[in-house]
């Protein structure tokens, strides 16, 4: 068990330090810095002053010195300077991250809380009518992209109340604060509730299947024990996995439900610092995606051997 | 692990007939949802190849006179704000959409097809290798990596194409990789090694016609992440550059500001996505079902 996960730990570093080759070495392909994009927006160039500006920021250098700078960097802590703003890298995304933190939060609270149950619903009631509608709404929550969800929730509102949810960092009340993050949170969550509903649905219908399920109804349990009491907590292990793995990829739903109701997160964050071609930002976020995504499936795995006693770990 | 034989697992299922359209009427009418998700896709193919017959107005005719006008008999759908016929914009929307969807999921399934081959049958360094190539590719999310991607090589239609497939071949090498380690260890494989054939010619002629089933269920699933991650760059203005009408591109264009006072561009490039989506969503899950029984749910 100790030389598997000290393996694990060792591959995840690899993993990162590939994507930080790529992530660096794809930005630095793209036509057009951040000097070309101040100095077309000048107008008028003095080629002198733009070469100034290019030493100040070091991309006069080769992309090999840049990269060792970013990375001696950033294991120092130093995540270098937003060419944007020119405040440290660290300030502009530190303050970011709790918002984005909440949003996935409660998403993540919704899709279990109303995937599990009727994934469960479903697959007691397998081939009724029931499980056909609910297997239907889980495959449009599926369909609907997350930003479309969000625009449709905004004209509702519009069309309901007059007005618009507004982000606020200080919400005045406890309501205030749940419109703003539970709204947006509903848009984001509701792919993840589908996507848990068909994985507890279809762990349900296996474990269902099984002998000892056949045992239990023999031995004359309630429906309601041999469902909730016997199949779903073996059924259970798939959804964690796949809650694990959806709470670092909801990132993808946060960041066009952030862009389309405004919030100041980090999602959004990265798309603002990719159309501003500032690369400080764009490189430290995307590793710390990375270090999200890397660190939720290596604790999914632990989980599932903590869950599960069949499942060990040698290698 | 055994190959399927689909012909007698239709015949044990009560088929009378196994043949060409026989066949087919059968597996619909037992796949009613996979039916409505055929009907869907071929409805959005035939829309895509016919563009410009079923529409007279060119979805570019710029008419600014009839700006942002609500839906009417001349423009059913309405027009944007620049008074381009929606209807005609949605139709030929559906093209970006399938060259988007479709081309992205060939070429991120044909490179990944090649590195899940290599990986399993070849194993040893080569397996090492590309291990670590897609644990690296599947460390960020779809839409992420798409972004960097899209943004990198800039905003046209081929590059879109390329920064969605490369965030889709993770998946599929890991699903033929697993596959080809199963198949690798059949009696077939074995025989085919007896008789003197090379190692790619096994691969090629003997291991991969195995692995079509997954591959075409995959593929499917795929195609609809496909067409929604191209809906969510174009709205996010990295995707396919104006004047193509893509639809999450008409979507950036009339968000916010316009969901009060032109809710139909709001409404109906939404549902040409989810419904292209939606369509292959549903069949994807009676392929899965009819080729891949052991995953059924």
């Amino acid at each position: 068990m100790f030389a598997y996960i000290v393996r694990r730990l060792v591959l995840m570093l690899v993993t990162l330090f590939g994507i930080s080759v790529i992530i660096f070495v794809l930005l630095r392909i793209v036509p057009g810095n951040i000097v070309d994009i101040l100095f077309a927006a000048a107008g008028y160039v003095d080629p002198a002053d733009k070469a100034n500006l290019e030493r100040e920021l070091g991309l006069d250098q080769s992309i090999v010195m840049q990269y060792l700078h970013w990375i001696g960097g950033l294991l120092r802590g130093d995540l270098g300077y937003s060419y944007v703003s020119e405040k440290p890298a660290l300030d502009e995304i530190l303050p970011r991250i709790p918002i984005t933190a909440r949003l996935a939060g409660l998403a993540l609270l919704f899709s279990a809380s109303i995937g599990i149950p009727l994934g469960v619903i479903s697959a007691v009631n397998q081939g009724t009518r029931l499980d056909y509608i609910l297997r239907i709404v889980s495959l449009s929550g599926l369909s609907l992209p997350s930003f479309w969800l969000g625009l449709l929730i905004l004209m509702a509102s519009v069309a309901l109340f007059g007005t618009m949810p507004i982000f606020n960092p200080n919400p005045q009340s406890f309501g205030e604060a749940c419109a703003i993050y539970c709204v947006p949170a509903l848009a984001v969550g509701f792919r993840s509730a589908a996507l848990v509903m068909r994985i507890t649905r279809s762990s349900m219908l296996e474990i269902l299947r099984q002998d000892y399920i056949r045992t239990a109804r023999a031995k004359g349990a309630s429906e309601r024990a041999v469902n909730y009491h016997h199949a779903l907590k073996n059924a259970i292990l798939p959804v964690i996995t796949v809650i694990g793995i959806e709470a670092a990829f909801l990132v993808g739903g946060l960041i066009v439900t952030e862009t389309v109701f405004n919030i100041p997160g980090v999602a959004r964050f990265l798309v603002e610092a990719i159309r501003w071609r500032d690369y400080p930002i764009v490189q430290n976020l995307v590793m710390l995606i990375a270090l999200v995504v890397v660190v939720a499936n290596f604790t999914v795995d632990m989980l599932y051997a903590a869950f599960d006693p069949r499942i060990r770990y040698t290698d | 692990m055994d190959a399927i034989n689909y012909d007698t697992e239709l015949r044990r299922a009560g088929a009378h007939s196994t043949h060409g359209w026989r066949k087919f009427t059968f597996l619909a009418q037992r796949h009613m949802l996979g039916t409505i998700g055929l009907v869907i896709m071929v409805m959005f193919v035939l829309a895509a190849m016919l563009a410009d017959v079923i529409c007279r107005v060119s979805p570019l005719t710029v008419d600014s006179a009839h700006a942002l006008s609500a839906p009417n008999a001349q423009h059913w759908m309405g027009t944007d704000s620049f008074g381009r016929d929606v209807w005609s914009r949605i139709i030929h929307g559906a093209r970006i959409s399938l060259a988007v969807g479709i081309g992205s999921t060939a070429l991120g399934s044909s490179i990944g097809v090649t590195i899940g081959l290599a990986s399993g049958y070849l194993s040893g360094w080569v397996d090492l290798v590309c291990q670590r190539i897609v644990d690296i590719l599947q460390a960020l999310p779809l839409l992420v990596l798409a972004l960097v991607m899209a943004a990198a090589l800039g905003p046209s239609l081929p590059n879109t194409i390329i920064a969605i497939a490369i965030p889709l071949i993770p998946t599929v090498a890991r699903v033929i990789r697993a596959n080809t380690l199963a198949l690798r260890e059949l009696a077939f494989v074995e025989a085919a090694k007896s008789i003197g054939m090379s190692e790619m010619r096994i691969a090629l002629r003997h291991v991969l016609p195995n692995t079509l089933a997954p591959l075409i269920v995959l593929a499917t699933a795929q195609l609809g992440a496909a067409i929604l991650t191209e809906a969510s760059l174009s709205f996010l203005g990295l995707g396919i550059p104006e004047p193509y009408p893509s639809w999450g591109r008409m979507l950036s264009e009339s968000a916010a500001e316009y969901v009060r006072t032109a809710p139909w561009l709001v409404i109906f490039p939404g549902v040409a996505i989810s419904l292209a989506v939606f369509g292959t969503n549903l069949l994807g899950d009676a392929l899965r079902d009819i080729l891949d029984p052991r995953q059924r749910g």
